[in-house]
């Protein structure tokens, strides 16, 4: 009985969780500007809005440069801290990690606002690279929790093999270490790329004039009209998202099996 | 074997933080020689090995290897390779491509790389093992591919951090007699790291004693099997009786002894000796010790006791009696000899022994 329990139990959250975003694709694919039920017929006229929406089109461009920046940024970032922490020991080194691992708790709203005044003190013009910046704070915990992981399984005698049969610092790094905190690294861009995308709040206050997707889809919501486009928008953005998922832990589970471990853990 | 060492050790001194790790180590380790460093965890010797690699800068003193300053080297231009404890093989690449690791620098051809390869593997007995994936080997497997991958490149040292630690009791003496095999075949020195005693004596030609950062004993197995120079060292390595002494007299190397149990006798007495600490005592072996037959007559001297504890072994029992006039046991070892039966607990025994058999620590 017990165990019925908790089975609805999962059932329903599972709901929860996903019944709006099958939502999604069933009015993308409605033929009518009102959200509601009875659904009126299949069109795909909302996806050739999108399409030809070229407003669209700059926030995307927009924000795929700064998701992309930001999770290199971020990555590079993350990579340094999570080897240093590991590796070397140096004075201050739980408050210097704490203070990195903070803007995870940090309320995102107060991030945006001090770095808004902060900027227009300095007197630096909002830009794409402002909102990177944010991102860049915000998404370098990520990295840094995800990259730590990868580094702490890591035998530190490996490197030291490296050493001993000849190679520099920076060849042992390229040769073995990386090969192996590799999945690490996958994980953590992917991360970042996904938390940049869909952040608002930062890309709201720092973009100035120039659009980003998040922005976008919120303003679109003021027309009403222009929301089963929207949808439509959102419909692919689900299906990119999950797809970018199944080829990334193809990688994961690729690298693991490569280097003699069974799948564990991971996000599917 | 040459005058000149392979390796050069002089006052090294290693300190982590206030941590004192090495105490002016002093040593010369010669060419073609397998050198043991032999202590309890945290003695510093393998903090002495890494100092050797280069893994460990040192805080003072003096490291030569083959006539070289090793200062400021670091261990990517050091003539050592290491065979680490947890064999660090690099679980991304193959059984071949691991053992080639260290030829990427040298510019070989494919060819000469692939030759250079096989020969590694077939020396350490794992021929057609190439294109494994490392990750797939067993413990004895990849140890030996850890053996292979340091000798490819032919160092003048190899350096063996406690190699045979993970490897089960019948697999770990297989390799100690294979290991001495390869060091003869290469030619090359081997500095192995261990805490097993037996191991030591086993493979080496000397060994380092090491306590707390320091030398205690540097000699051959035998020396210090039969001659430990202090009661610490003899207590590490194999069993030892101690009985306490007094010394009547002493002069030119000999010294008169009281000692209990045993009586008057007159001892080697080494120089310098060990420094005072607890008393006066000396020190035998378990199998320095008979027990006599009803009858028998000690080749040197002999002393009544009790016998206190019996442990069989099957070809060797363990007896630990007690001496008429001490308060506790010694232990002797006795061969099993067919028709001779093992003795039972209580039975009255007489003991031969021999004064020349005898250490003196004080």
């Amino acid at each position: 009985m017990k165990a019925r329990g908790l089975y609805s139990y999962t059932l329903a959250y599972l709901l929860f969780l996903y019944a709006p975003i099958a939502l999604l694709p069933l009015f993308a694919f409605n033929d009518s500007v009102v959200i509601a039920f009875p659904l009126s017929g299949f069109t795909t006229s909302w996806f050739e809005a999108m399409w030809n929406d070229r407003a669209m089109w700059k926030a995307l461009r927009n924000s795929l440069i700064v998701s992309g920046s930001t999770a290199i940024l971020a990555t590079v970032l993350g990579l340094f801290a999570a080897r240093a922490s590991t590796r070397h020991a140096f004075p201050g080194k739980t408050g210097i990690m704490g203070l990195i691992m903070l803007p995870l708790v940090l309320p995102e709203m107060i991030v945006a606002m001090s770095l808004l005044v902060a900027l227009l003190a300095i007197g630096i013009d909002l830009s794409l690279w402002t909102v990177i910046l944010g991102h860049v704070l915000l998404c370098t915990p990520f990295a840094v929790a995800i990259l730590t992981s990868a580094f702490q399984s890591l035998d530190r005698s490996l490197e030291e093999a490296a050493l001993d049969l000849g190679e520099t610092p920076v060849s042992t790094f390229r040769l073995v270490i990386l090969p192996l905190v590799a999945p690490g690294i996958v994980a953590s861009l992917l991360i970042c790329f996904t938390v940049s995308l869909d952040e608002f709040i930062v890309a709201y206050f720092l973009a100035g004039t120039e659009p980003l997707l998040s922005v976008y889809i919120y303003g679109q919501f003021r027309f009403p009209s222009n929301v089963p486009a929207v949808l439509a928008l959102g419909t692919v953005l689900v299906a990119v998202s999950v797809l970018l998922l199944a080829v990334a832990e193809y990688f994961r589970r690729r690298g693991i099996a490569r280097t003699g471990g069974t799948a564990g853990g991971g996000f599917v | 074997m040459t005058d000149t060492p392979m390796i050069d050790l002089s006052d090294v001194q290693k300190y982590y933080g206030d941590y004192h790790a090495l105490r002016g180590i002093t040593a010369t380790i010669r060419p073609a020689e397998f050198f043991s460093l032999l202590g309890p965890s945290g003695c510093g010797k393998t903090t002495l090995l890494r100092t050797i690699a280069g893994f460990e800068e040192i805080s003072s003193g003096l490291i030569r290897i083959d006539g070289r300053d090793m200062a400021g080297v670091p261990a990517n231009r050091r003539p050592t390779n290491m065979v680490f404890q947890s064999y660090a093989i690099f679980p991304h690449l193959t059984v071949a491509e691991n053992v080639g690791f260290g030829l990427r620098r040298l510019g070989l051809d494919a060819a000469e790389k692939t030759r250079r390869i096989g020969e590694a593997l077939e020396m350490v007995g794992l021929a057609g093992y190439g294109g494994r994936a490392a990750h797939a080997l067993s413990g004895g497997q990849r140890q030996r591919v850890a053996l292979a991958r340091a000798l490819i490149l032919k160092p003048k040292v190899l350096l063996l951090d406690e190699p045979l630690s993970a490897l089960d009791k019948k697999m770990r003496e297989q390799m100690q007699v294979e290991l001495i095999k390869l060091q003869r075949q290469v030619g090359i020195t081997f500095i192995l790291v261990t805490h097993d005693q037996e191991e030591a004596l086993v493979m080496s030609d000397r060994i380092a004693v090491m306590f707390e950062g320091e030398i205690a004993q540097l000699a051959d197995p035998e020396t210090l099997y039969r001659r430990p120079t202090s009661r610490r060292v003899a207590e590490f390595i194999g069993v030892m009786n101690f009985l306490p002494a007094t010394i009547v007299s002493e002069g030119a190397g000999r010294a008169t002894l009281e000692v209990q149990g045993l009586g008057r006798c007159e001892v080697d007495v080494p120089a310098g000796g060990a420094a005072a600490n607890g008393g006066t005592t000396v020190g035998m072996r378990p199998e320095t010790l008979t027990i006599l037959y009803d009858g028998q007559a000690p080749t040197d001297r002999s002393a009544d006791g009790t016998v206190d504890e019996v442990v069989y072994y099957g070809d060797m029992t363990y007896y630990d009696v007690r001496l008429d006039g001490t308060d506790r046991p010694v232990r002797i070892s006795m061969r099993n000899v067919f028709g001779r039966p093992v003795l039972n607990i209580k039975a009255r025994v007489r003991v031969g022994w021999s004064p020349g058999a005898l250490v003196l620590f004080r």
